[in-house]
């Protein structure tokens, strides 16, 4: 039984990993990372309750609230950054580096 | 009274008062009389040091620091550090007077102009680190001034230095921090191993007993010391800093900083880590009398006045590491006799060169030829700061530079005799510098000098006067210096020296 | 043999304030350097006053001396510690060192006197006798020293003040490089006598002279603390550090240039004092000397050289002052020689330094007196008939040239022919050899006179001669009437070796002087032929205003014997290439290896930045496979 749940938890981590590599715009890279996000939660959810302890839940529930938090200021800069260059592409906003 | 930490205080408080001060003008006033004040204090509390008393360390304070490590706030001078804080607090007056002009933009060819204010605060600041690290006991506390110093410096140079200011400044980090690292590891070292739960240096004496730990320890010292100093190989950091920094910075880290490094040898290489030092002692025979050669061949060969001197300091480095390493009475007194009269004398030949270079902007010996017929006094003065660089009997090297070649005889006759060559050497390097500059028919660059002005003199004077002083009579100096080495040297258990016909006498009856 | 006596401690008397000798020209030294152009109008008297007093104080204290008994005549003053536990400053008047201090303050005070009037055009007169004053000074010290380190300070002292002379007219490229020369040159001697030191300090575990006597040496020798090859290598030290300050080959190089000086300091100092100071050096060393027999062999052998160098030398140059600085090496040369003859010689090397110090001081200043009159023309063969018009400078001159010749009964006559007879009896060949030197001297120094004095007019159209002032030529007088007397004075009765032997020994047996002996009738008969030559070659014939080519030998003595031709290639120029290497090793090398350290490993973070590419995914790839490392790790240590 825990093993499916942890089976769908690691298909959607690699389903969102591999959309964040992948894919170019940013609002969709974002999703991806919800999607890796929630994978976790999936898999401490289900760790919770095969060991019979709320530790996990609990741990669920931050991830939650960090996800928000970074949903609001992620989407924020993204907004700023699509006013400003007129795209939401990942690649064009290459400006940090060496 | 907490001499020492008052004469911390005192430069340290200075300089924040010179960076709060209204005018370029006040500054200047006020970072001379504070640093005139610490002459004074230093000078009542070289009355009351005893040289002949059983306490080591006199003016000793110790207050915990950081307890956990045994860390202390430890200061104490014996005689060698007190002749030491003394040349550091009579040359910063001198240096402040003598950079009077030198933030300003004045001068021929000056860098622009800098805060004036932050150069002489600087300069406060920095007379402060050097007299702690003279006056530490804690080797951490010594760690500490030891690596900080370098910042007030750092900014003299890179900001107030000649044209190639910034790599000489970087030049001159790296190399003291990549030194400094080294000790860092072996100060750590020490306090672990010996595991004594301090890090006071009376305390660490004797307690090292294992050879390789020795060898170790003392390596990562040593090269801190021989990097500071320099001895050859780890010198070219040495004239591009000294030609770079503004005349006065010059003389604080040729004169005053760069003794930390022997100053260093002397006190913790030789005393933490007596058998490795004796171990070690053929190597750094080799490295100084290289040192004092090379130096001085490679001085003959510059064109640049200010790079001159400081090759020929790299050979008087030479000399002061071999009185070290000779631990014999006689060298090293004279070793620590040597580190005072080359801060003055090489002082000395490094603000006139200032001088001289203000007037014409160029450092480069070419561009000079019979100055002495336009500026005699700087000339002459000139002349005289050579011949104790040279070291010419009747003026105070000379001194020094004789018990380091007789301490070197009684026990190393060879390295003595190659060293003693420098003296022909160093004849070369200064009067040739002098012909080409001083003498001759006056070049057309050099016709509208002037003489030394007022303030020039009474930056020139006292140096003089102290250089024949202690030509003459070096006697009070080496009356503090001698019952501190014949301390060091009892730590580190070497015979001393008795002359062959006495040792046939002894050994006959 | 008779030893020297006992040093006795002092106080009281003149000699108790000795020290003043030093003292009042360092004083004037000092009062002139630092008052400056105040000083200017007074300078020389001060300077001359000084340099009288320090006289006044040398000859009351030579009477104190003559006034005590002979094993009480060493008499030492402690002054003060120089350096503790080292050396003492401290004074040693004797025989030897009062004597020295008599030539020294008097005729150092005659050209003192001499330079007021030579020296009154010259806008720096105050500075020159600062440095006069000032050479006097050290050159006390180093006589008057009771130690080695002491002496070594008047030693370096009076090669400072000869730096500062031989330079004087510095704005003469000439000049300051003459200066620098010499005092390089004397360094290499230098390095030679603190050598001396450092072995005699850790052999003997002293450098005072009180310590150091020949019974110490051969205490030491008997009871193995010194070996004799010790002892050997101390004197040949010494000697080394001699042969730089006395000119002596090989280190006489510096000695020709040096007379780029004004001429009262070629007078003082390149002739009257400095230049014998490595005479003195030998005999107050004699103890070492003594006990080694080969070191002495090569102080004869030195001697020998340089008197028959110096001559060779003299004979080819058209310099008036050269000439008479080749003569000076020459003579110096037989004192050398006499030096290393052991006690008789001594007597004889120092009654020969003195004699030579009034007859040499005597032609320089006669020489500066012509020069004076000449337009400072140094050139003999622009002279000429110069007697009719100079009568004082030629007559003064012309017995100086007598005395050095040795012409019978003056004061050469008895020194030199002390030195040569004394020298015979040890070995005849260097005995021979100084013969030959006296007979070359006769022709050089003939030939000088005949070329200035006599002959045709061969000067310079706008010359017009005239004699000097008075300030001038009484100085000339006085020192030409010690010329003819000093000598019958001092060797006649062995006056001056009995005065000496408290200081230096003497033998059991005191020489008688012969009038007439094998060595003294060759010399004289030497001496006639080559005045006779002088005369045919200058005298009788025409002097050509301009110098013919010469043969290969005069080349070779115009060259002074290719004595700098032989420094330049060996030293100098190599020197000069080693220096230039090094510095290149010093930039492109070790500097270079340090920077070359810096540039690669900024080289290698230029290149590992390039990783940093700016594009998220790589980035989350970079985070993805650091996670499956370090997921990977983790299962492969779970597994362990």
């Amino acid at each position: 039984m825990t093993t499916h749940y942890l089976v769908l938890s690691a298909l959607l981590f690699a389903i969102g990993g591999a959309g964040v590599l992948v894919r170019r715009n940013a609002i969709v890279v974002f999703m991806c990372v919800e999607l890796m996000l929630n994978a976790c939660n999936l898999a401490f959810v289900t760790f919770a309750r095969q060991h019979g302890n709320l530790d996990g839940q609990l741990i669920a529930f931050f991830v939650m609230v960090v996800a928000a938090a970074e949903v609001v200021i992620g989407l924020a800069i993204i907004v700023m950054i699509f006013r400003t260059r007129r795209s939401a592409s990942v690649d064009d906003a290459n400006l940090l580096k060496y | 009274m907490p001499w020492l930490s008052i004469l911390m205080a005192v430069p340290v408080l200075g300089a924040v008062g010179v960076s709060l001060t209204k005018s370029d003008k006040l500054a200047k006033q006020l970072a001379l009389a504070v640093s005139l004040v610490v002459l004074a204090l230093t000078g009542v509390m070289a009355a009351q040091f005893n040289p002949s008393s059983a306490t080591r360390f006199q003016f000793a304070e110790v207050y915990d620091w950081i307890p956990r490590f045994g860390v202390h706030y430890g200061v104490g001078v014996d005689g060698i550090a007190l002749v030491l804080i003394a040349l550091s607090a009579v040359l910063v007056p001198i240096v402040i007077l003598a950079s009077w002009h030198d933030a300003d933009g004045t001068g021929a060819a000056a860098p622009p102009k800098r805060s004036v204010k932050t150069y002489f605060a600087l300069l406060l600041v920095l007379e402060a680190m050097m007299i702690g690290v003279f006056a530490a006991t804690d080797v951490f506390l010594f760690y500490v001034f030891f690596e900080a110093m370098l910042i007030p410096m750092y900014f003299m140079i890179g900001s107030y230095g000649g044209a190639q200011r910034s790599y000489a400044a970087v030049k001159f980090l790296l190399y003291s921090l990549f030194g400094g690292l080294l000790m860092l590891v072996a100060v750590i070292a020490l306090y672990v191993i010996a595991d004594k739960g301090t890090f006071m240096f009376p305390e660490l004496v004797g307690v090292i007993q294992d050879p390789n730990t020795q060898k170790w320890l003392f390596l990562g010292f040593f090269i801190a010391f021989a990097v500071k100093a320099p001895l050859w190989p780890f010198h070219t950091w040495l004239p591009d800093a000294a030609a770079q920094a503004p005349a006065g910075a010059a003389v604080l880290l040729v004169g005053v900083l760069d003794k930390v490094g022997t100053y260093g040898m002397l006190r913790f290489c030789l005393e933490l880590f007596p058998d490795a030092a004796k171990f070690f002692t053929p190597l750094v025979i080799v490295l100084s009398v290289v040192g004092i050669v090379y130096g001085a061949i490679v001085a003959i060969g510059q064109t640049d006045i200010k790079r001159l001197i400081a090759y020929t300091s790299i050979s008087h480095f030479g000399f002061i590491a071999l009185g070290v390493f000779a631990m014999t009475a006689h060298g090293g007194a004279g070793a620590t006799l040597y580190m005072v009269n080359h801060g003055f004398s090489t002082g000395a030949l490094f603000l006139i060169a200032g001088f001289l270079i203000y007037r014409r902007g160029s450092s480069q010996i070419a561009d000079y030829g019979g100055v002495q017929k336009v500026a005699p006094l700087l000339a002459g003065t000139f002349l005289i700061a050579g011949l104790s660089g040279l070291s010419l009997p009747g003026l105070s090297s000379f001194v020094s530079e004789f018990m380091v070649l007789l301490g070197t005889y009684e026990r190393y006759a060879v390295p003595a005799i190659i060293a003693t060559s420098g003296v022909i050497l160093a004849a070369i390097y200064i009067l040739w510098m002098y012909q080409r500059t001083m003498t001759g028919p006056t070049a057309e660059s050099v016709k509208g000098f002037t003489d030394l002005n007022i303030r020039e003199r009474w930056v020139v004077a006292p140096l003089i006067a102290v250089i024949i002083a202690l030509g003459f009579f070096p006697k009070p100096v080496l009356d503090v210096i001698n019952p501190a080495v014949d301390q060091t040297l009892s730590n580190v258990h070497v015979d001393q020296f008795t002359p062959a016909v006495a040792d046939k006498k002894g050994a006959g009856q | 043999m008779q030893s020297p006596v006992e040093i006795v401690q002092h106080s009281g008397g003149v000699i108790g304030v000795s020290w003043l000798m030093i003292a009042l020209p360092l004083l004037g030294a000092a009062i002139l350097l630092l008052g400056g152009r105040r000083t200017d109008r007074w300078g020389h008297f001060l300077g001359v006053a000084m340099s009288l007093a320090a006289f006044v104080v040398a000859v009351v204290s030579f009477v104190e001396i003559l006034g005590l008994p002979e094993s009480e005549r060493r008499r030492g003053i402690e002054l003060y510690q120089f350096i503790p536990g080292i050396a003492d400053m401290g004074l040693l008047i004797d025989p030897l060192s009062i004597s020295f201090a008599l030539l020294i303050t008097g005729v150092g005070s005659l050209i003192h006197i001499y330079s007021v009037g030579y020296m009154s055009h010259d806008p720096d007169r105050r500075r020159f006798f600062a440095y006069l004053n000032l050479f006097v000074a050290a050159m006390l010290l180093l006589v008057l020293a009771d130690n080695y380190v002491a002496l070594f300070v008047g030693w370096e002292g009076v090669g400072l003040a000869s730096y500062l002379l031989i330079g004087f007219w510095q704005f003469k490229p000439t000049a300051a490089a003459a200066a620098k020369k010499a005092f390089i040159v004397n360094r290499v001697g230098d390095f030679g006598l603190l050598i001396a030191i450092f072995t005699v300090w850790t052999t003997f575990g002293s450098v005072a002279f009180g310590d150091l006597s020949g019974a110490t040496v051969s205490e030491a020798i008997g009871s193995g603390g010194a070996s004799q090859g010790t002892i050997t290598a101390i004197g040949l030290l010494l000697l080394l550090g001699a042969c730089g300050k006395s000119a002596q080959l090989p280190l006489q190089s510096w000695l020709l240039d040096a007379m780029e000086g004004p001429t009262p300091v070629s007078a003082l100092i390149h002739a009257a004092t400095m230049v014998t100071a490595g005479v003195y050096l030998v005999v107050r060393s004699g103890a070492f000397f003594e006990a080694a027999p080969t070191a002495q062999l090569v102080v004869t052998i030195v001697g020998v050289a340089t008197l028959l160098a110096g001559a060779i030398i003299g004979c080819a140059k058209d310099d008036i002052k050269k000439g008479l600085a080749g003569s000076t090496m020459s003579q110096i040369g037989y004192m050398m020689l006499g030096a290393g003859l052991g006690p008789v010689g001594y007597a004889f090397a120092i009654a020969h330094l003195i004699t030579h110090g009034f007859f040499k001081a005597n032609m320089f200043l006669g020489a500066g007196s012509v020069m004076h009159a000449m337009n400072d023309e140094v050139d003999m063969r622009r002279y000429g008939g110069l007697f009719s018009v100079m009568k004082v400078t030629a007559v003064t001159f012309i017995i100086g040239y007598l005395a050095i010749i040795g012409f019978p009964l003056l004061s050469g006559y008895f020194t030199k022919d002390g030195i040569i007879e004394t020298a015979m009896e040890h070995n005849q060949i260097l005995g021979w050899l100084a013969v030959v030197g006296a007979g070359i001297t006769g022709f050089y120094m003939s030939r000088m006179i005949f070329m200035t004095f006599f002959g045709k007019k061969r000067w310079a159209d706008d010359a017009h001669p005239h004699e000097s002032p008075s300030v001038m030529t009484v100085p000339l007088v006085i020192l030409s009437i010690g010329s003819i007397f000093l000598g019958a004075f001092l060797i006649l009765d062995n006056r001056f070796m009995k005065f000496l032997a408290p200081a230096v020994g003497a033998p059991e047996e005191l020489p008688a002087f012969h009038f007439v002996s094998t060595a003294g009738l060759a010399t004289l008969a030497l001496v006639a032929v080559g005045a006779a030559f002088a005369w045919f070659r200058y005298g009788a014939a025409e002097v050509p205003r301009v110098a013919p080519r010469g043969s290969f030998l005069t080349t070779f003595a115009r060259r002074d014997l290719y004595g700098d031709a032989l420094n330049e290639t060996l030293f100098m120029r190599p020197g000069q290439w080693l220096a230039r290497i090094a510095v290149f090793v010093d930039n492109r090398g070790i500097d270079g290896l340090v920077n070359g350290l810096a540039a690669t490993i900024g080289g290698t973070s230029g290149r590992l930045r390039r990783v940093q590419t700016g594009y998220v995914r790589s980035y989350a790839l970079s985070i993805l496979f650091g996670a499956a490392v370090v997921v990977g790790a983790l299962l492969y240590v779970g597994n362990m």
